[in-house]
């Protein structure tokens, strides 16, 4: 036991005088919460938008100030004619375009009927699709408080509610993604190199010709690494919490129990790496081609699965992240217990001992 | 090129020195090297002799101090000193994965040598070497010995006027190691001056002149004969260890 | 008993082609200072690998304190100390850190032992503090053999210490090795350094993966098979070439400040003719005298024999 230890503090004392890894090891994580949280979103933001009002009455002037309150557009040209729309686009700043034809609120009030015509750029498909999504909704809106004033025969009121996340704030779907890969590629990435790194130096050799059993060096390699995930999960959590607003609605204690199951997960994956390579550089190219790839693919959070075909589905199974995932947001977002996750965490930890039982079998006591 | 005694110089070293902020590595070492010698450039791990080569290669720019090789500055002409010159080292001589003939063709190219020339050099190479058989075989193959008698081969191709060696023979059996240096005797009688380091005393006495580092700074300069008989030792290992003993730089 | 014993060991690479030691046999007794004298490439570090337990042979056993280097390896890696080939120490841990560790490691502790390293480590104590990757070439090497010593081994193996270490500290190391004899560790040395082969009690020459002699260094020069001359000039280079061109000789090779030559028949006549034939050729200044061989001599004797047999 004493040896073990000695083993232990080796490690940690590796670890905290590596200053660059170090800085690696806290500092991405942190910069992708922010990269993820603030900088690159899902959402449309201030989407330049241009409105040519041939009309000028009081109902282009309501509807024209709803989209001046709403965050998704800025309005950027204001033109009363209509031919100079489409060079406009050609510049380049507008993505969207909306026109009300003279006479509108006449029109309204007397024939019943108004006809504005949007036009969006569609190099951008999904932008596209989205925009007069937006805009749809907020004409329709407007449509709704005249309509309060008449009743028609029948109606069908739709209330839409968003669960779990009724601002559509997209940081909830990454901040789940980002802490799982971030976890994976640590765990793996750094044990992989730290193993191999005793084999390039010799260092390996030296310790095999020792009392000590060697499958517990890889095992006192694995711990400063999950206690630095632990840390950095905190500081993942806090950050999410408190500068991107997004809340735990679940039990904390879940969330680490489940944590350090993945942590283990990744570490097993980087002890199986390692064994298989002989120089660092290689253990490190196949941690972060062969990992963090399908990691990002695969995982759930930038791509959805049930988007991919049936074939991919499947190969996503047995991607860990992709188990974990699902497991954070049940957490996190829904405020879960472990009722709802108990066959995911299954999975997980089953993926956890099979990994372990090859790597008992793979050590070499020897060098061949 | 100047001339010194009736020699030309193709080495002039004058108070060159090298500096890693505080630590003074190569401090101010004064030396001329003369055409067609052979020139040892011994002293212990640590004393700037990897340095001080590094700097006469063109590879390092001094802090300080004056040097020109084959007539080149190695401030300003840094480009030109790597043209005329070989190198070879214990290290890295040769890509393992490529065959002899490819790694003599791609350094013979990286020379600037013709194709013609090339074809012509490689055949006499191989005939020198008694390699021709093994023309096709990957270098990482090849026993050490051989890889590094190719090295050096390799290494002059181009005829340059100065080749520097790199601890050429370390841990390479007795034999090969004679048959290396008289390779050297060789090139030298064909003019090529010979620059190298060694860790084996017995070679430094097959040099014209030696010159021992401690603690980066030249402490002996002079013909084995000589230094033997100033000294009063019977061998260059004694006076190795008479002037290594006393190294600060030795101790941790 | 602390001996060392192989019988027929063999060893091949890369699927068999590589044969990179060839049925080796040989037995270190216990408490004997023994040298593995060798260029790179002859199967030293095989060998080595082997007996610590660390390879598996392709066939042969051998066996350490008694215990086949196979089946009882566990019993062997907490009885043998092993210094291997490159420095293999913890570049970031201090000196004290990397010995306190490894006594760790052996169940034991700096304190323990403290005898056995006392002298060498007396030499590393004012750098204690300092970084293992910061030392000098021979301190490493000296770290490293307080760091092999630590745990009081029955049998120390010790791959190549001195390579790429300077002439100053090889001297000191070899200085060390000899007290340490005193101690009763049988120690297993290799190197590819001939003249630090007389230091041992027993040395074997091994060349391409196999023997070619295994005796007293004394004794191998004894068995050099003719006696051994010195001769220089004051061209050296060109006596070289004439000297081989000579037929009164048998072998001739260039060792430094002179070249070794032996006579083919009966050295006492041929002498005079041969220094007759170099003043022909203008050589001035000739010193002809006999000498001992060194175990270089007999190593290249040795080697020119098995070219000749093969």
């Amino acid at each position: 036991m004493l040896q073990f230890l000695a083993f232990v503090k080796k490690e940690f004392y590796h670890v905290f005088r590596d200053k660059k890894t170090l800085l690696m090891l806290f500092g991405v994580p942190v910069m992708q919460i922010i990269l993820f949280g603030f900088a690159l979103t899902n959402e449309i933001k201030n989407s330049g938008m241009l409105i040519c009002d041939q009309a000028r009455d009081v109902a282009s002037e309501r509807i024209i100030s709803s989209f001046r309150a709403s965050k998704q557009f800025e309005i950027k040209v204001f033109t009363d004619d209509p031919g100079t729309i489409e060079s406009a686009f050609r510049r380049g700043n507008i993505s969207i375009a909306l026109i009300f034809p003279p006479h509108f609120a006449d029109d309204l009030a007397h024939q019943k009927k108004g006809q504005i015509r949007i036009i969006a750029d569609a190099s951008d498909p999904n932008t596209a699709t989205t925009l007069t999504g937006y805009a749809s909704r907020i004409i329709g809106e407007y449509q709704a408080s005249l309509m309060g004033l008449n009743t028609l025969p029948y109606q069908i009121n739709t209330e839409i509610r968003m669960y779990y996340n009724p601002e559509l704030n997209s940081t909830v779907n990454f901040v789940p993604g980002v802490m799982a890969l971030i976890l994976l590629l640590i765990c793996v990435m750094m044990t992989s190199v730290s193993i191999v790194r005793e084999k390039e130096t010799g260092t390996m050799e030296v310790l095999l010709v020792s009392p000590f059993n060697p499958f517990l060096v890889i095992i006192s390699k694995a711990i400063p690494y999950l206690a630095l995930s632990l840390v950095n999960l905190t500081i993942i959590l806090l950050l999410s919490v408190y500068v991107l607003q997004m809340p735990v609605n679940g039990s904390l204690l879940l969330l680490y129990a489940v944590s350090t199951l993945f942590i283990i997960t990744a570490l097993s994956l980087g002890l199986l790496i390692s064994n298989s390579t002989d120089s660092q550089q290689a253990a490190m190219l196949i941690a972060l081609m062969g990992m963090m790839v399908p990691t990002i693919l695969f995982t759930g959070f930038m791509f959805p699965l049930e988007n991919m075909p049936y074939a991919l589905q499947l190969i996503a199974n047995i991607i860990p992240s992709k188990w974990y995932y699902i497991i954070v947001k049940a957490i996190m977002v829904k405020g879960l217990g472990i009722s709802a996750i108990w066959r995911e965490v299954m999975v997980l930890a089953g993926m956890t001992v099979l990994l372990l039982l090859i790597n008992y079998k793979k050590f070499k006591i020897r060098l061949a | 090129m100047s001339e010194t005694n009736g020699k030309t110089v193709v080495i002039s070293a004058t108070d060159l020195t090298k500096r890693f902020g505080d630590f003074i590595a190569v401090n101010a070492i004064t030396f001329e090297v003369h055409a067609g010698e052979i020139f040892g450039f011994l002293g212990a791990n640590g004393a700037g002799k990897t340095t001080a080569m590094r700097m006469l290669c063109g590879l390092s720019r001094p802090s300080a101090g004056r040097a020109t090789i084959a007539g080149y500055d190695v401030y300003t002409q840094t480009e030109k000193i790597k043209k005329n010159i070989g190198y070879m080292s214990q290290r890295f001589s040769l890509y393992e994965d490529l065959t002899v003939s490819e790694n003599i063709r791609f350094f013979g190219g990286i020379y600037g040598l013709s194709d013609k020339l090339l074809k012509e050099k490689q055949q006499a190479l191989l005939e020198t070497l008694g390699m021709q058989e093994m023309a096709t075989k990957l270098v990482g193959s090849l026993p050490l010995g051989w890889k590094q008698k190719l090295a050096f081969s390799v290494a002059i191709i181009h005829e340059p006027e100065i080749v520097f060696l790199d601890e050429p023979t370390g841990g390479v059996d007795p034999m090969t190691r004679r048959q290396f240096w008289s390779m050297i005797y060789d090139a030298a009688a064909r003019g090529i001056t010979v620059f190298v380091t060694t860790h084996y005393m017995d070679e430094a006495e097959y040099c014209d002149r030696i010159s021992m580092m401690v603690d980066g700074e030249i402490k002996a300069l002079d013909s084995p004969a000589m230094l033997k008989k100033e000294y009063g030792v019977e061998s260059m290992d004694e006076v190795f260890y008479l002037l290594a003993r006393g190294a600060k730089r030795n101790d941790g | 008993m602390n001996g060392i014993i192989l019988e027929n060991i063999s060893k091949t690479y890369e699927k068999g082609t590589v044969l990179a030691v060839d049925k080796v046999s040989f037995d270190v007794r216990p408490g004997e200072l023994f040298g593995l004298i060798g260029p790179d490439g002859a199967g030293k570090t095989s060998i080595f690998r082997i007996l610590v337990t660390l390879l598996l042979p392709d066939s042969g056993t051998a066996t350490v304190c008694g215990q086949d280097v196979v089946k009882n390896f566990k019993i062997l890696r907490s009885k043998i100390g092993y210094m291997p080939g490159r420095f293999s120490l913890y570049q970031d841990l201090t000196v004290e850190e990397n010995l306190r560790f490894f006594a760790t490691v052996f169940k034991t502790s700096i304190a323990a032992n403290y005898d056995l390293i006392k002298e060498i480590y007396v030499q590393l104590e004012p750098f204690k503090d300092r970084r293992a990757g910061k030392l000098s070439g021979g301190m490493k090497q000296k770290l490293a053999l307080c760091c092999a010593l630590i745990h009081r081994p029955e049998v120390l193996f010790l791959d190549e210490p001195t390579t790429g270490v300077d002439v100053v500290s090889r001297r000191e190391f070899w200085e060390m090795l000899g007290r340490l004899k005193q101690e009763g560790i049988t120690i297993l040395v290799s190197t590819p350094y001939m003249d630090e082969a007389t230091q041992c009690e027993r040395i074997a020459l091994i060349q391409s993966g196999s023997l070619m002699s295994i005796d007293p260094p004394g004794q191998i020069i004894d068995q050099f098979p003719e006696p051994l001359f010195a001769i220089k000039g004051d061209n050296m280079g060109a006596l070289l070439v004439d000297l081989k061109k000579s037929p009164l000789l048998s072998g001739c090779n260039a060792f430094g400040d002179y070249h070794h030559i032996t006579f083919k028949g009966d050295s006492a006549s041929q002498k005079a003719h041969l220094l007759q034939q170099l003043s022909i050729n203008h050589h001035q200044d000739v010193e002809l005298k006999q000498i001992q061989p060194t175990i270089e001599d007999c190593f290249i004797r040795l080697m020119e024999q098995t070219k000749a047999n093969v």
